[in-house]
């Protein structure tokens, strides 16, 4: 019962740990605008999330040794704190080849991070409202 | 928490971009310094800039790998009343490009201000993720 109550929320919690990772990552190819040969990266959000719920999923099916759990009754350890897997972490093309071979277009970084901020907010507020909506529903008021 | 990182992507980013400017203030301070008496001028130097992993593979900050001195000619101008003046009139400046220097100042100070911007943003983000359920 709590499980289906809070599934939802876990979820939301998921995406906002990726768009944690994702801000990361632009904030490094913004660091490094100036650095010759530095290579951009950028997540594909839809791949990550895609790993992300499989992960989940993975770690619900019933517990064994692999999981560190060495009895039946021990709840198994969820990995939903560890960042995205090398799939969905790409690397950026030049828009304007430069000599120096960095691929970081400002432009287009600044764009992707304030995007991001915005989902990252908008991920914040879903999950503010869930909590709000479970916390009525457990108050009956 | 992955975000805190970011404080030191970006920290480092305007560490880095400060001293590219420090490098710029010399050059330009040096622009028409001539030769002293070994009869070597003030050298151009530029920094160079190299990528740090820090943490995990997708974030990096950046680092100063060495400041270079740079192999143009000198500038030789014709003055021959100039007391630095060699037997034929001519006196050795820097090889400072003072429109280059300008140029570079710029792109330090917007690559500075990029990286301060990043910062506030992350940090307001983690203020509302401190206020989360409330």
């Amino acid at each position: 019962m709590f499980a289906n109550l809070t599934s939802s929320l876990d979820f939301q919690a998921k995406a906002l740990v990726l768009r944690a990772e994702r801000q990361r990552v632009i904030a490094s190819n913004i660091a490094n605008a100036d650095t010759p040969g530095y290579t951009g990266r950028d997540i594909s959000f839809k791949d990550a999330m895609t790993e992300a719920t499989a992960e989940g999923a993975r770690t619900v099916t019933p517990s064994g040794p692999s999981d560190g759990t060495s009895d039946s009754r021990h709840i198994p350890l969820h990995a939903s704190t560890t960042s995205f897997g090398t799939r969905a972490l790409r690397y950026t093309t030049q828009t304007q080849p430069a000599m120096d071979g960095n691929s970081v277009d400002m432009d287009r970084e600044r764009a992707n991070f304030v995007d991001n901020s915005v989902r990252y907010e908008a991920t914040l507020r879903f999950i503010n409202g869930q909590a709000k909506t479970i916390l009525s529903a457990i108050q009956g008021q | 928490m992955s975000m805190f990182s970011i404080f030191n992507v970006s920290g480092s980013a305007i560490s880095a971009q400060s001293q590219r400017l420090n490098v710029v203030a010399s050059n330009l301070a040096n622009a028409d310094a001539v030769a002293g008496p070994d009869g070597q001028g003030y050298k151009s130097r530029q920094v160079v800039f190299e990528t740090v992993p820090m943490g995990s593979d997708a974030s990096s900050g950046v680092k100063v790998n060495g400041v270079r001195e740079s192999n143009e000619p000198m500038r030789r101008v014709h003055n021959p009343s100039h007391p630095s003046a060699d037997a034929d009139g001519y006196v050795t400046q820097s090889n400072v490009n003072p429109v280059e220097e300008m140029v570079n100042m710029i792109s330090a100070s917007r690559s500075y201000q990029n990286n301060v911007e990043v910062m506030n943003t992350a940090k307001t983000l983690l203020l509302k993720t401190l206020q989360m359920g409330q």
